[in-house]
């Protein structure tokens, strides 16, 4: 931070692209219509997949356990309608490659009816390891995006003994208004979600970063968290990237996240708004994440606004939901800057998916690349404090060793870099061109590793066969003997025998 | 005069005497080159390359008797590796890399003899005798010796299948940075 940072509030770091939040975020949250069928994917998070365990034909209740957790990072899956387990197959992933996974499809009796669910009066007389056993239970994930499993987050926030929660309402990508639309709509709901995050980690206090270009929320949160001192509403600049948690930390508590560390590390543990309202709604209502709001938006659709949806809900029921202009250019999951392109609209709505864009030719348009200038302006707007042009050219020339040594590491995919640069080269695919890369050669490095284990592992077997065998034959040749030096033995005896035999008779 | 001889020789003396003595016996036994190499190589000892084992292979190259390219399941990304390593400049245009594979088997073809078990270097094939046999792709290095073993063709190579997990974005088209 500058000298001059001090009299102005505007952060040094990030981008201000225009938002185009609203007319979106101003529109009413709209419900929709429980569609006829809905894929249930049954990797929504980090870590494990989930493992089904119900069956073609099975009939569900909305809200019913369709696939157990897998691993210590994994989330279980919850049927978000009712009705009947029409397949167990693939459908397309929410992801740049367009590679198909697993999911459960549901076809809907359109009756929505739920399990019967154990409400709780009193949380804050549960243990914390209750909350976050509830939360796991009810499949929580970290909703900004990141869709880290909560209930791990929580007990790694309690053995680090975390003072801070950071509640993250920054929502900075421009065209989404999922968060601000929770904080204006349900902000009762998030503000016990937060006090109850805080109850499961044993933080002292809350702080909620929000944007100040949304000042309907903030009045909101404000409102539902005046009686509760510890929950404090803070607003921040609006800057892209804030909703990044190393930049709402730095922002909201002045302390800096180190390279190659985690944000609890500093005595901090971030948790988006959206996450906060799904553990109220899992912990006080026992009811598990199978529904979200999502913000429809992008100059092809019709009525843009925030939408609450039953997961597994297929994009173009959607889009069909609120109408489309034209044809759109271009469909996007997440945020125009960090967000994943998808291939097509059918693909299924997932618990990490804050927004679904559809955006017209205009929009879509991609400049022309030109040379690099040398201006510097992609290292002025890094959050990171990196060097984008420099780690480029490294990685133009395929030096990924080279770009690591600029901390390519420390890159957080944000894009600023891209946005800002005058020539219109695409710095941050190549950052994520050579992170993959990376990750690619790492895997090569540990599967060279298992191989040796594997290939000592079968020398070694191999030996210990060999020597059982001659133990064997030893054992077997020593019995041989043993039952011939018997035998002999007692050839010899029953010849002495008649020997004396015949001697008597003699 | 005679000080200044007497002192550099007792001191040339002494100090050859530690220097041989550290030679003795502080000596490296191995090559260090050669475990380094030993540990570019795949370790599944298919013996593709015409040496007993990836050490004798790892040996070889550090002697510099062997070519960079010796090593067909690690493919171009090896001989590049080792020609980086080795400081030799290798012209790999002429070599065909089919990429990373593993062995496959058609069920329908296997007859159960389970010939490839008994030779796969990482134990990566389950079955039994008369039972149909399967390849567990997470061990399996593609060194192609169950191929050349199998008597129906029933196990053959084919590209690791990419997955969600595995899929990497390609090199952004532009050409200028």
């Amino acid at each position: 931070m500058g000298f001059l940072d001090r009299f102005f509030k505007e952060p040094s770091w990030g981008v201000h692209p225009d938002d185009h939040k609203r007319p979106a975020a101003d529109a009413p949250l709209r419900i929709l219509p429980t569609p006829e069928r809905v894929y249930m994917p049954l990797s929504q998070h980090v870590g494990g997949a989930a493992r089904p365990i119900v069956v073609v034909g099975q009939k569900v209740l909305k809200g019913q356990l369709l696939a157990d957790a897998q691993g210590n990072i994994s989330a279980p899956i919850h049927a978000p309608v009712s009705g009947t387990v029409f397949s167990i197959g693939e459908v397309t992933a929410p992801h740049a490659s367009g590679l198909p996974f697993r999911a459960i499809t549901i076809e809907s009796d359109g009756q929505d009816r739920w399990i019967d669910t154990e409400l709780v009066a009193d949380p804050f007389a549960l243990a914390p390891e209750d909350i976050a056993r509830k939360a796991a239970a009810a499949g929580v994930v970290g909703l900004g995006g990141a869709t880290f499993p909560s209930a791990v987050k929580f007990a790694l926030g309690k053995r680090l003994k975390v003072e801070t929660l950071i509640v993250n309402g920054g929502e900075c990508e421009p065209y989404l208004s999922s968060d601000d639309r929770i904080m204006r709509d349900f902000a009762d709901q998030v503000v016990d979600g937060v006090r109850l995050v805080m109850h499961a980690i044993g933080a002292k206090e809350a702080l909620v970063g929000i944007e100040d270009n949304k000042p309907e929320a903030i009045a909101a949160m404000r409102k539902a968290a005046a009686s509760f001192s510890e929950v404090k509403i803070c607003p921040v600049p609006t800057r892209y990237p804030m909703g990044s948690d190393k930049q709402l930390i730095q922002t909201l508590t002045g302390k800096e996240v180190p390279s190659n560390a985690r944000a609890a590390e500093v005595g901090v543990l971030v948790h988006n708004v959206s996450t906060c309202a799904a553990v109220h709604k899992a912990v006080r209502l026992g009811q598990p994440l199978v529904e979200r709001i999502v913000t429809l938006n992008g100059g092809a659709i019709a009525t843009p606004g925030n939408i609450y949806a039953p997961l597994g809900t297929l994009v173009t029921d959607l889009l069909a939901f609120v109408g489309l202009k034209g044809e759109p250019a271009r469909l996007i999951l997440g945020g125009p800057m960090m967000g994943t392109p998808l291939a097509h609209d059918r693909i299924p709505l997932v618990k990490g998916a804050s927004g679904i864009l559809a955006f017209n030719a205009a929009e879509a348009a991609t400049p022309e690349a030109g040379p690099c200038i040398r201006c510097g302006t992609c290292a002025d707007a890094c959050p990171m404090g990196l060097l984008p042009m420099e780690m480029a050219a490294h990685i133009r020339v395929e030096d990924f060793e080279g770009a690591e040594g600029y901390a390519l590491g420390d890159c957080i995919s944000c894009g600023c870099c891209a946005y800002v640069c005058p020539s219109h080269i695409p710095l941050v695919q190549y950052f994520s061109y050579a992170k993959g890369e990376l990750m690619a050669a790492e895997r090569v490095k540990l599967r060279t590793d298992a191989t040796k284990r594997l290939a000592e592992a079968r020398s070694a077997r191999i030996e210990r066969e060999k020597q059982e065998k001659a133990e064997a034959a030893a054992r077997r040749k020593a019995e041989k003997d043993a039952a011939a030096a018997a035998k002999a033995a007692a050839a010899k005896a029953p010849a002495k025998d008649s020997g004396q035999a015949q001697g008597e008779t003699v | 005069m005679l000080v200044s001889v007497g002192s550099l020789s007792l001191m040339g003396l002494a100090l050859g005497s530690m220097l041989g003595a550290a030679s003795r016996y502080l000596a490296v036994e191995e090559n260090p080159l050669e475990a380094e190499i030993q540990a570019m190589l795949p370790g599944s000892q298919c013996g593709q390359c015409g040496y007993v084992g990836c050490a004798q292979a790892a040996a070889a190259l550090a002697k510099g008797e062997a070519q960079v390219t010796l090593c067909p399941p690690g493919g171009k990304a090896t001989a590049e590796a080792l020609a980086a390593k080795l400081g030799i400049k290798v012209d790999l245009s002429g070599v065909v890399d089919s990429g990373p594979q593993i062995a496959d088997v058609t069920e329908e073809i296997c007859i159960g003899c389970s010939r490839c078990l008994k030779v796969c270097p990482t134990d990566a094939i389950i079955g039994a005798a008369k039972q149909v046999h399967n390849v567990i792709r997470e061990a399996c290095t593609g060194c192609s010796s169950c191929v050349n073993v199998c008597p129906t063709e029933a196990l053959s190579l084919m590209p690791i299948p990419v997955t969600l997990q595995h899929w990497v974005w390609p090199q952004p088209a532009s050409s200028a940075a």
